[in-house]
């Protein structure tokens, strides 16, 4: 059923085939009744109307051969009467279109009257009405019954004709009824009726099939365009429609030929743009990096015989060396974020512990230098992921670093957590926080909150290390409280090439500062 | 050892930047090396057959024949330890130059005190092994340097030899990428663990049998590599 009504709601075809048959099958069934209807009642009409004319002669005949009888014979009536239907049940060639039917004598007020017929019949052959009506006045009338006869199977539909027939002796009033069968004319209508279903039949078929074939030209193109969007969607623009002849879907493969065309032409162009302006900061970095080694070299020498020099040359040493380190920094850091953007960075996988991760930041000079104290919270054990293990000790070194540089707390704290496919990896400092706009653009590239402006530093590294984050299908989140603290949670995944559905998307939120 | 410090080391120096050039050879001669520089990359060979150095350190950016193609001509016809310079820390250029041949690379910009660190790391000869090891059929003699499986000798370079030396000095030990970095190619400081994949890749191809299945030397899945005790 579900299935069904998933294939109604996705197929034009079966929409426009299904309802071109109900309609068609409606209008042809409208039709077929009517004209039944009219074939019926013509074929009643002329049956009735040859009915009456025969039962009026053999009631002519009948009145007449009484008037005779009683002139001449010395017969009851009845008797008369019995024979005269024997007679004309007799007087009929070969088959018997017709059955008669004699009551009487009739008596006021009584039903009681002996019947004689010429075949054995129910007495519900005779109707009510009619027959009352037959005793009451004098004249022919007429009904329509079902007419069945004892020793036939079915019942079959019929005319009766009834009149008064009066022996002109006793006065003693008789009913004859003449019973048509309608066999015939039923007969014929059930043919028309089986013809009218079988032709409509055929026609509602031939309508629904032509529907379909007919749609199926309009919807085959379309269905094309669909394979065709769906595949530019995916970003192949190689694909074309096949344009033949000028019709509406001609126009409609052009026009979507065009749009492929000038989109391919237009992303090529961008492409091509980020392309060359990605390829020219790699190239910008790549070729400042031999002078800037020769320089560098040169600055060295220089530092490393700085005690030789008077107070203002070796203070100049020092600066040159102090900056070049920066310089370095940030050429490293914009080569790296090109790199990103080019989208030139792959991982080189291998199993890390995330806590043998917290252990080497804590142990790098940085941190053994700083007033802060640094501790590891874990209580699940290792924390095994798949990862490329110099990406991610950059990030955990860089968050490391922020808490300490820029948060003027005195403690920081480093929580590993191990899930079902995930690993989590905290780094909370208590110090000064941030207000929410900041937060906002904490990962922005070349951003620094303005404590840390002073301080140095490139402004690259926290967006490093969200594409470093991301780049393992995991993310790095934020949060802050202005006066309580900074945390920022790294989420990765255990496989990067198995990321959870829901990388515990609500660690945010569930985070208690 | 005594007979290597008779004289002093020679460092060619292959780069087409003339300060840098300069620059280096500024620095190693101030560590007390013999530097001789090349500035294009069609000389080097005529040089180096000349020069005899004991180390070279090659920029891969050159005019005439590109650094790749150098490396790959100097490997044919010496083992000589060479250290690129590079300004491309892309991996694939840094594998690329290792699969040619190269011991070891420096990215562009460096400190001194790296590049002298690598260079002599180079020089350096497994001094602290005395006696001629033997592990299952290998057969390793640290004062001949040469080694042999199964009585054939085993044509590997200085930088192999060193790297084998190092594990099965200590047979069972698991050493960590990092801590070979730091004993064989002598750096100070964090480096890029996939030198040691490329060096034990190509080493294990010519002392195992197998080299997708090693049984001398076996990889320890998150740490780092172990020789293992032949039975």
């Amino acid at each position: 059923m579900r299935r069904a009504v998933r294939w109604w709601r996705r197929s034009i075809q079966t929409r426009v085939v299904t309802s071109t048959i109900l309609l068609s099958a409606l209008v042809i069934s409208l039709t077929g009744w009517a004209l039944l209807h009219d074939v019926a009642d013509g074929l009643a009409d002329g049956r009735q109307q040859v009915a009456i004319a025969e039962a009026q002669t053999g009631f002519e005949s009948a009145q007449r051969q009484l008037d005779a009888a009683v002139e001449g014979d010395a017969l009851t009536p009845s008797q008369a009467l019995a024979e005269m239907v024997d007679t004309l049940s007799s007087n009929r060639t070969q088959f018997r279109s017709y059955q008669l039917v004699l009551r009487g004598p009739l008596i006021e007020g009584s039903r009681q009257v002996p019947v004689r017929s010429s075949a054995a019949m129910s007495p519900e052959a005779l109707p009510t009405a009619l027959s009352d009506k037959v005793s009451a006045t004098r004249g022919t009338f007429w009904a329509f019954t079902s007419l069945d006869i004892l020793g036939e199977s079915e019942s079959k539909p019929a005319i009766v004709v009834g009149s008064q027939l009066q022996v002109p002796s006793s006065g003693d009033r008789y009913a004859l009824y003449y019973l048509f069968s309608m066999a015939e004319q039923q007969r014929t209508l059930h043919l028309v009726r089986n013809a009218l279903a079988l032709g409509g039949i055929a026609m509602v078929v031939l309508v629904g099939a032509i529907a379909g074939l007919v749609s199926r030209q309009v919807i085959n193109p379309v269905r094309l365009a669909r394979r065709i969007a769906e595949r530019y969607a995916a970003g192949n623009f190689e694909q074309r429609m096949h344009v033949s002849g000028e019709d509406d879907i001609a126009r409609l493969s052009t026009g979507f030929n065009q749009m492929a065309a000038s989109l391919q032409v237009q992303i090529r162009r961008l492409e091509n743009l980020s392309r060359l302006q990605q390829r020219f900061v790699s190239d910008v970095s790549h070729e400042l990096r031999t002078p800037l080694t020769t320089v560098r070299m040169a600055s060295e020498v220089l530092y490393s015989n700085r005690d030789r020099f008077d107070p203002q040359t070796r203070r100049s040493a020092e600066l040159l060396q102090a900056e070049l380190d920066r310089f370095e920094d940030l050429l490293a850091d914009l080569l790296e974020i090109s790199r990103f953007d080019a989208g030139a960075v792959q991982l080189d996988l291998d199993s890390v512990d995330l806590v043998a991760v917290a252990q080497r930041a804590i142990a790098s000079p940085l941190v053994q230098r700083s007033n802060a104290k640094v501790t590891i919270v874990n209580h699940d054990g290792t924390a095994m992921v798949e990862a490329d293990v110099r990406r991610i000790d950059r990030i955990v070194r860089n968050l490391v670093a922020n808490a300490i540089k820029y948060s003027q707390s005195a403690r920081v704290e480093i929580h590993v957590t191990h899930h079902a496919d995930s690993a989590t990896f905290e780094v909370q400092d208590f110090g000064i926080g941030m207000e929410d706009e900041e937060r906002s653009m904490v990962f922005n590239r070349f951003w620094r909150a303005d404590p840390a402006r002073a301080q140095g530093g490139t402004g690259l590294g926290l967006a490093i290390a969200r594409e470093d984050a991301e780049l393992h299908g995991g993310r790095l989140e934020v949060s802050s409280v202005r006066g309580e603290g900074t945390r920022f949670i790294l989420t990765l995944p255990l496989d990067p090439n198995r990321p959870p559905e829901r990388l515990t998307q609500n660690t945010v939120s569930q985070m208690t500062l | 050892m005594v007979y290597r410090r008779t004289k002093r080391d020679r460092v060619l120096i292959v780069d087409d930047d003339a300060s840098l050039a300069e620059m280096l050879s500024i620095v190693l001669d101030s560590e007390g090396l013999t530097t001789r520089i090349c500035r294009s990359g069609d000389q080097v060979l005529a040089v180096f057959g000349n020069f005899k150095p004991d180390v070279v350190l090659l920029d891969l950016m050159l005019p005439g024949m590109d650094g790749m193609a150098v490396c790959r001509r100097i490997r044919e016809k010496s083992a000589v330890p060479i250290i690129m310079l590079t300004a491309k820390s892309d991996t694939s250029d840094v594998v690329r130059g290792l699969e040619v041949g190269a011991d070891d690379y420096i990215t562009k910009p460096f400190k001194n005190q790296e590049l002298v660190a690598r260079v002599k790391a180079r020089l350096r000869r497994t001094d602290q092994l005395a006696e001629t090891l033997v592990f299952g059929d290998i057969v390793l003699d640290p004062v001949g340097h040469t080694v042999t499986r199964k009585s054939e000798p085993l044509d590997l370079t200085p930088l192999e030899f060193d790297l084998l030396a190092c594990l099965l000095s200590s047979p069972e030990q698991v050493f960590s990428r990092e801590t070979l970095l730091r004993k064989v190619w002598g750096y100070h400081h964090p480096g890029d663990t996939k030198l040691v994949n490329v060096h034990m890749t190509r080493l294990r191809s010519k002392i195992e049998d197998d080299a997708d299945n090693p049984t001398v030397i076996k990889t320890v899945r998150g740490v780092g590599y172990q020789a293992v005790t032949p039975p």
